[in-house]
């Protein structure tokens, strides 16, 4: 490996690939674009994997490399141009995932793809159980194959236990083992091809002691001749287990270098970028109203103690990295979690959050919008109507009877104000677009005139217009006093919308931004700075 | 949760003009949504066919089964005994609906109707008891095996099918137990002739009865705040619990009413033989089951419901009725509710959209 920076990335990427170059490395994609309707995801990325090489892969939310891994998974087409190849073999894209294995491709997503009921051996031995008819399974070779396995290893993993008892490392370790055995088995026939390795965010939930392990293993693998593609966030772990690193920003492959020569600066700043220009919006002033929300030594397995408090009519983001535990605050205030220790209060309320349930919680004037639409947030397959009128039923059924008319009157007028288009209340829910059912379901919390509103990532999968609507439906609602919490990785928008934000990270308040201070570039910057470990 | 203190009090002029233009704008909005929701309303006739197709079957089965034989299906009253003779398929059809709606089975149902039926019996012939306290013990002891159903099912967090399976076993043990597995003849003439001899346009009074629990349940499902909740538990538990629902109390209220309204369809089946017996009221689970899913296809289709319910009930019943006039030996009645319990669940299967049921 040559100590040259920053070059070979590119230089392997504009030449087209040669024989030579080939051999020396195990995969190698040239000229990857991907579009959603108008926005670009990916924009002209080539990069190359080398034979025995970990290789990073760095960038922040919607730099494009969750898009680059679904594209090499299959699960995205690329734009027409794009070539991808292993050990020199080019392969049709799209990728065909079904054959993925047997090219010398494999994945270990973040939620590992254990099957928690079944045993060690058996979820070893998944893929191929799925795949072939054994007619005959014999259990005591099978455990005693396992073994010699993780004995390989040297991993101490009990074959015959149930996986749902395995701590999360184990649990990551036997997956990496399995993806690893996996292209073992396929690369049988090609000796020359022991395959590349793609570990997508194995790190945010394990402890430190853990990720030495997990980087243990890693190390083994790649003793073996295998390549891997280790996708983080963190940049410290990158710079301690890759060789190579490519950093992505906003579509674009910003460099690809020696991870040894880089400083964790250099590699902040590559992610970051410092060319973008400053945020020149109106800057939202520190809202010092009356405080209306305390929260105080909110705990929750590793997350907190938090005590934090927040004004009326304050807008207050809560963010940081992927694990950091910022997207469960709302959910635990809300009392939606189990086990959550801390009391929260709300003007005069106070509730102990050990106690305290969605009920309770509302009737003290808390409301919660759950991130993921169809599955908390409201019921697809009942009509509009219906999803918004639920907290108000008993309002509206003022006489004896609540008919279907109230309810889809009531609706419509909602949905007119809220701009919900098209505004056809009896339509069923999952026929909106997801900025409309947005605007629905955030509308059907608004009417409660809430005094706390507790948002999840409130914007997710919404169009551009609607995101500015629901924009402006929160300002107005702050500005009538109710206090809006959002947990969201979107920095961009809790810099322009937001009049504070707080940093989390390892499940802790790490840092608190305002005024001037609150721009997209800081608040990433505090989220990877924060994760530079005290050593 | 009102919190219009801090509403705007002073306008301005700027703030005048902003409202005008805001109001002008909701006023296009309304236009244009009118416009829309004119064109969904638009008179659809696979809508109205999906609603009423049950209706029609039923129709058309009649004139099927009248053309071969005009003089018993064109009776009035082979009706009127039909209607009369299946009270209590439509009282325990409707006591399904109740935890169908929030989304949990009762298979205890058909065995709560038997124990109310031997209840009475044993208490009202045996023991010598007024006929009012014996139905109010049925009705009670119907209410308690719902609420062990709910203690299962909720607090232990086990899955209702398996739960109300064991427990309606369980009941026809105690049932066999009460009467020494014979059948109680006797049971007060009051009961009788409250359920089947008194008749009003020639039909039995007793399906009055189940008319009037439809509508009661019809009304709750459709015309109150509770029925929107539960309908919204059966659909989106975790919705439901994050709307702020106490999910909790609705499953085990609908566990425990529908061991109440079980044991009702009970009262009438006592009623209707002048007699229990221990095992014959069984029989009547997959039925229920039946009429609740194909009633589940049509009025409001997609969802359980009481008008539904009732007509699917009468449309099968219609079916063996018309068999047994032909001649047809009694199998078909298996092939009948069996495969009409299959069909239905594939119906509203095709009807939600291919979305698996909960």
């Amino acid at each position: 490996m040559t100590p040259a920076i920053n070059s070979d990335g590119r230089n392997s990427a504009t030449s087209d690939a040669t024989h030579s170059a080939a051999s020396l490395n195990a995969l190698e994609l040239l000229h990857f674009s991907k579009r959603f309707g108008g926005a670009v995801a990916l924009d002209d990325v080539s990069l190359s994997i080398r034979r025995g090489e970990v290789h990073g892969l760095l960038g922040s939310n919607g730099s494009g490399k969750s898009t680059l891994i679904k594209i090499l998974s299959g699960f995205h087409h690329p734009e027409p141009g794009a070539q991808l190849s292993l050990y020199g073999q080019s392969i049709n894209l799209p990728v065909n995932p079904v054959r993925l294995r047997d090219f010398g491709l494999s994945f270990v997503h973040q939620h590992l793809g254990l099957v928690p009921a079944l045993s060690v051996t058996e979820n070893l031995y998944l893929g191929k159980l799925a795949t072939r008819n054994n007619w005959r399974i014999n259990w005591t070779s099978a455990h005693e194959n396992a073994r010699e396995v993780f004995d390989r290893f040297q991993l101490d993993l009990e074959p015959t236990r149930e996986v749902a008892s395995l701590s999360s490392v184990q649990q990551a370790l036997l997956a990496i083992v399995r993806a690893y055995e996996s292209l073992r088995e396929a690369g049988e026939l090609h000796a020359d091809k022991p395959g590349v390795l793609v570990l997508d965010e194995p790190t945010p939930f394990l402890p430190q002691s853990g990720v030495t392990q997990l980087f243990d293993l890693i190390r083994k693998c790649v003793d073996t001749g295998a390549s891997v593609i280790f996708v983080s966030h963190d940049v410290d772990e990158v710079r301690q287990i890759t060789d190579r690193a490519s950093i992505l920003r906003d579509g674009h492959l910003i460099d690809t270098v020696e991870s040894g020569f880089i400083s964790h600066e250099g590699f902040v700043s590559r992610i970051i970028g410092r060319d973008l220009e400053q945020y020149t919006g109106t800057k939202k002033p520190i809202n010092n109203g009356t405080v209306r929300l305390r929260a105080s030594n909110v705990c929750k397995e590793s997350i907190g103690p938090l005590t934090f408090q927040s004004a009326a009519g304050e807008i207050l983001g809560l963010t940081g990295l992927i694990g950091s535990g910022f997207d469960s605050v709302p959910a635990i205030l809300y009392g939606a979690q189990k086990e959550v220790t801390g009391s929260i209060s709300v003007d005069e309320t106070t509730l102990d959050l050990s106690t305290v349930k969605p009920e309770t919680a509302l009737q003290a004037g808390i409301a919660y919008l759950p991130a993921d639409r169809l599955a908390e947030a409201g019921i697809g397959s009942l009509s509009v109507a219906d999803n918004v009128c639920q907290p108000v039923l008993a309002e509206l059924q003022s006489g004896i009877a609540l008919t279907e008319k109230q309810i889809i009157q009531h609706a419509s007028l909602l949905g007119a104000n809220a701009g919900v288009k098209p505004n056809t209340p009896q339509m069923p829910l999952a026929a909106l677009s997801g900025g409309n059912a947005q605007k629905a379901l955030m509308a059907k919390w608004l009417q409660t005139k809430p005094h706390v509103l507790l948002l999840d990532e409130p914007t997710q999968g919404v169009d551009v217009g609607a995101r500015q609507q629901l924009w402006d439906a929160l300002d107005a609602t702050a500005a009538h006093g109710t206090c809006i919490l959002i947990a969201s990785t979107d920095y961009e928008q809790l810099a322009s919308v937001c009049h504070r934000v707080l940093i989390f990270s390892q499940g802790q308040i790490v840092a608190e931004l305002t005024g001037n201070s609150l721009t997209k570039d800081l608040i990433a910057e505090h989220c990877y700075r924060s994760l530079t470990r005290s050593a | 949760m009102n919190d219009s203190s801090t509403l705007n009090n002073q306008p301005d002029t700027m703030q005048d003009y902003e409202d005008r233009i805001k109001a002008l704008e909701s006023k296009i909005q309304s236009v244009e949504s009118a416009m829309e929701t004119s064109a969904y309303n638009r008179w659809n006739w696979k809508d109205w066919f999906e609603r009423y197709g049950l209706l029609l079957a039923w129709g058309a089965l009649i004139l099927l089964l009248g053309a071969l034989k005009p003089e018993q299906m064109f009776a009035w009253n082979s009706y009127a005994t039909m209607f009369g003779s299946n009270a209590m398929i439509v009282a325990l059809t409707l006591a399904l609906l109740l935890p169908l709606t929030t989304g949990d089975y009762d298979l205890s149902v058909a065995s709560v109707m038997g124990l109310s039926s031997m209840l009475i019996a044993v208490l009202n012939v045996k023991l010598g008891w007024s006929i009012a306290p014996a139905i109010l013990v049925a009705l009670l002891a119907g209410a308690l095996v719902g609420a062990v159903n709910a203690l299962f099912v909720l607090y232990f967090g086990i899955h209702s099918l398996i739960v109300t399976l064991g427990t309606g076993y369980f009941i026809n043990g105690v049932i066999l137990w009460i009467s020494n597995s014979a059948t109680i003849a006797g049971v007060s003439m009051q009961l009788v002739k409250g359920v089947i001899l008194t008749r009003v346009f020639g039909i039995p009074i007793g399906f009055y009865y189940a008319l009037i629990l439809a509508a009661i349940i019809w009304y709750l499902f459709q015309h109150t705040s509770l029925g929107r909740r539960l309908l919204f538990v059966g659909r989106g538990r975790e919705v439901a619990r994050l709307s702020g629902v106490n999910v909790v109390r609705l499953r085990a209220g609908s566990l425990i009413a529908a061991g109440v309204v079980a044991a009702f369809a009970g009262v009438l089946y006592t009623g209707m033989r002048g007699a229990a017996d221990p095992s014959s009221s069984l029989a009547f689970l997959l039925p229920a089951f039946a009429a609740a899913f194909l009633g589940s296809t049509a009025i409001y289709p997609g969802r359980f419901n009481a008008p539904g319910a009732f007509i699917a009930v009468f449309f099968l019943s219609t079916g063996i009725m018309g068999l047994n006039f032909l001649g047809v030996d009694s199998f078909v009645q298996n092939l009948f509710y069996g495969g009409g319990l299959v069909i239905a669940v594939s119906i509203s299967q095709l009807i939600r959209g291919r979305r698996p049921m909960d």
